[in-house]
This record gives C-alpha cells, structure tokens and sequence, in this order.
C-alpha cells in the first residue's frame, strides 16, 4: 500500500497539509463537513489526539473515516494515553484499514486537559514510538516476536524550531531521524529569521520539513499564544498589524498574515510544504491557502 | 537523608474514615514526618484535641522514634492496654509506618496522612522527590540528574515541546529536567550522552510488589 502523502512529499512539489479534530461526542457531522471541504485540497489531514489531553472521539476513528471518504489520512498518536502494546495494536489496526501515515509525539500533560484525576502513561516517547513503527515494519514486535503480516507507514514527528532554549529541542528532532521520522510537521512558525536558522540547520538531515502555519484569529490571539504556547513568537510588527485592523476584520487580516508566510515559504524554497492549523476555524483552510496562492 | 514525605489527609476524608470509630489511639512519629510537621508532636497533640472536639474518646496517643523500625514492636507492647481499649489507631505516618504498626497490632488502622514520595528537603520547607526506584538508573548518562523522576513525564529522550523557557508544561515555576540535564551535560561536554537513544523502559526491573533477595536460594 503505497501513501498518497509519502508520493506527495517525494514529488518535489509544495505540500499542504492540514488538521481536523474529532468531536466531544459520537455527532460526526462536523468532522465529516471538515473532511469534504479538505480531502480534494491538501495532500493530508492530521486527525488529532485527543488533544490538549481533552478527551475525545479516537484520532483512529477520525483517520478511518477520512479514509472512507477518499482522503489521505495522517494519524497522529501521542504516547499519553496507551502502553506499548495498545500503541502497537492501533499501529497494526491502522495500517490494516488502510492509513498509511502516522505522525508520532509524546504527548500533553494529562494536567493540560479535561482528565485530570488520569494516569499518564508515557511508557514510550515519541522517537521510541518512531522506532517501534520501522521495527513492526520489519516483521517484529517491540517483544522480539514475529508478524504474522506486518506494517508499513510514512511517518512523522514534530518539531519546535523556535523554541527557548533550542538545542535540546533539536537533539531530540535528530534522534527522532535517527528514530525513523521521514517528516516534521513545525510548531507555529512566525519569525522567518529564526525558521530560516533552523532550516539550514535541518536540510543536512534526509527528513521533510512542513512549516507549521495557525492561523491569527486576532492580536489578543497572538499575546495568548506568545504567553503560553511553547515555541511560538508572533513578532510586534504582526501583532501591531492585527491589532491595527478594522474591528470585526482581524480575522480577514490573519488569513492575509498566513497566506503571506505561505507564499514566503514556497517562494524562498525555504521547506518542502506547510501544515494549517485553523484550530476549531477549520472551514477557513480553503481561504488561506488563496491567500497562500495554493491549489 | 532521604524522608519519606507526607501530606495530611483532609479533615473530610478523615471524618469518613473515623465514622463508627469511637474510641482512637493516635500515633505519630518522630523522624520524616516531624521533619514535615504532618505527624509529630504537636501535630499528634492538635489531632488528639480535635477528636475529642469531636465527642471522639482517645485511649492514647504517642510519638515513636522511627516508626518504620523494628523496635516499634516492643514500643506497641508497653502501650498495650491503652491500644487495647481503642477501636482503631490513627497513624500519623508515612505509609511504612502503618504497615509497620498493622503487622504488629490486631486492630483497625487508619492513616491520618498521604504518602507523596521518598525525597529530601532541598530548601527551607521545601521538599522534592530524587528516585523513584525505578530498578534503572540512568543517571550515568544524565549528568547525574534523574529524568525518571523530575521530568513530569519520565522521559528518557530528552525534552518533550511543551517546555517553554526552561520551565515545564504544567508549571511555569517547575524547571524542566531536560534543560538541566542538558546544561549540566554542555558543562561537562558530554551532551553525545543526550544523543544517545535510550530504548523503551524495561518495567520488568520495576517488579510490582519490589522484591529482592540478598542471596537468591
């Protein structure tokens, strides 16, 4: 079974990629509207994990249906919530049913989310899960046990190339190659100086980069994200540009900020792809890639 | 010294687990838990004035020098009559000393105190966990400092990207345990050690219940 996505990324051309999040619920209408309006414009769509550590419909069951509905999956699992044998069980389920892409991380704090009273169980990592899928490829379980029919998958990690301090971050990026890691999708990239450090640093690993692109809904957005996400710095000028929009526009002004980056990111060569992230406004993905001049 | 370290139970929980409990013979001890003052002296004395408040009858109550040790037993004895007389003892100490005390007296325990973690104290009231006795010490290839136990999700791989600025994901105040490893490891010039993939933890040499022997029959 070859990955749509694993052609896409060998192509040479641009790559889109973007994400959808499975609901609170068993009410699949939203999700299904978000896989239409995608699957024919993007080479994949992640299918988070539960999240923030919130609990939800499985990233399997999205994947699944993305699946059925003619789109190219791209699994995400997250080492939080299952041990190694349930990470290998969903790994050889996954692959039986057709996904071909998996996008491996450690996880959220179980603190982070709507659980807090659950165990974490992080008996892997994500590189440890990046290595579990190239050795269950190879006919063998995490046991030393044989298949009896096994896996094959183009998968992923992520990577923080703007994080304080970096170079942890980046040992861990290279051990997640080594691992087995065939793409990075980026945390949200806004300062092109520090993406362009870390992409001349990341081009001497064989390994695709797709910058990571969420879309601004507004300055105060912007503030939150710089207070307390990880690795992200939205600089002043794009602040002062969002906060400076006319009332009720900002929005129209972060798709323009995005589609900017965008077309930065493909003009300058500077990554194999980019990866939207709309998070919960998933029906705007289409408008920003316009503005990107995408598709 | 490590100290096993504790926390007091909530006076709720507390009254839940004393219901139906009338007559109470209180124990605290003297070392970890005075240090952390859940269950020494003045906390025994405070609990003792508080169940009584309670229209509770204290047979007793006493202070053993190390409760986990093996001379509580003979400490049990000469008390005897007075735990006789109660219902249930009310333990003000770590879990090691509950079991310690259960194995030794035929009566109801109830643990006035949580159980948190072995650690020490590493500033003035401030306690920290340092092993979690994890049967796999990887401190050789950390610096000597324990991701196991001070990285929120024990990982071995380095730092997960919820990190931001040194510090953890669920506390802005909690330092990250891979920038220290990786600080101390850049220090030393031994940050090939960080690179180094460490393999899925064998929880096989964390046996649930720990045992070992000291000359395997």
């Amino acid at each position: 079974m070859v990955s749509l996505f694993k052609k896409a990324l060998e192509s040479g051309r641009f790559v889109v990629t973007s994400e959808i999040a499975p609901p609170k619920g068993t009410n699949l209408e939203k999700m299904t509207h978000h896989i239409k309006l995608l699957r024919d414009k993007v080479d994949g769509i992640n299918v988070t994990d539960h999240q923030s550590s919130v609990m939800r419909y499985p990233s399997l069951g999205g994947a699944l249906l993305v699946k059925e509905m003619e789109g190219e999956p791209i699994l995400q699992m997250t080492c939080r919530d299952r041990n190694r044998l349930a990470l290998q069980a969903d790994l050889l389920f996954a692959h039986s049913r057709g996904i071909s892409n998996v996008l491996c991380l450690t996880g959220d704090s179980i603190l982070m989310g709507d659980h807090k009273e659950a165990k974490g169980v992080f008996d892997m990592d994500s590189s440890q899960l990046l290595a579990t899928i190239r050795k269950l490829e190879k006919g063998k379980d995490l046991g030393g046990n044989d298949l009896d029919g096994s896996v094959s998958f183009c998968a992923g990690a992520i990577v923080t190339p703007e994080a304080n301090p970096l170079e942890p971050q980046l040992i861990k990026f290279e051990k997640k190659v080594e691992a087995g890691a065939e793409f990075v999708q980026t945390q949200a990239v806004y300062d092109l100086k520090l993406f362009k450090n870390f992409m001349e640093y990341a081009r001497q690993f064989p390994i695709k980069v797709l910058a990571g692109v969420i879309l601004l809904t507004s300055a105060q957005m912007a503030r939150f994200m710089n207070k307390n996400v990880a690795g992200v710095n939205v600089p002043q000028d794009l602040i002062d540009e969002l906060a400076a929009a006319p009332k009720g526009r900002a929005i129209e002004k972060g798709i323009e900020i995005a589609g900017r980056m965008i077309k930065k990111f493909r003009k300058e060569k500077l990554c194999a792809g980019v990866h939207i992230m709309a998070i919960g406004r998933e029906e705007l993905v289409p408008e920003i890639m316009s503005a990107g001049e995408l598709g | 010294m490590i100290r096993s370290i504790t926390q007091k139970k909530t006076e709720e929980e507390l009254d839940q687990l004393l219901t139906g409990i009338a007559r109470i013979f209180i124990i605290g001890c003297g070392t970890c838990v005075t240090m952390t003052h859940t269950g020494g002296t003045p906390e025994v004395t405070e609990m003792k004035e508080k169940l009584l408040k309670k229209g509770k009858l204290v047979t007793g109550d006493l202070v053993l020098p190390v409760a986990c040790d093996n001379l509580t037993a003979e400490v049990l004895r000469e008390y005897g009559s007075q735990i006789n007389q109660a219902d249930g003892l009310l333990i003000m100490t770590c879990a090691f000393g509950v079991q310690t005390i259960a194995r030794q007296v035929k009566k109801m325990v109830i643990p006035g105190l949580d159980t948190l973690f072995i650690g020490k104290e590493t500033g003035l009231g401030q306690f920290d966990e340092v092993c979690t006795q994890c049967g796999s010490c990887i401190l050789g290839e950390t610096g000597g400092i324990c991701p196991v136990t001070s990285c929120h999700k024990g990982l071995v791989n380095g730092p997960c990207g919820g990190t931001k600025n040194g510090k953890c994901e669920i506390d802005e105040k909690k330092d990250c345990a891979w920038t220290l490893i990786y600080n101390r490891l850049k220090d030393l010039d031994r940050l090939d050690l960080m690179r180094r993939y460490q393999k899925p933890k064998n929880f096989q040499k964390e046996p649930r219940p720990g045992k070992y022997w000291l000359n395997p029959a």
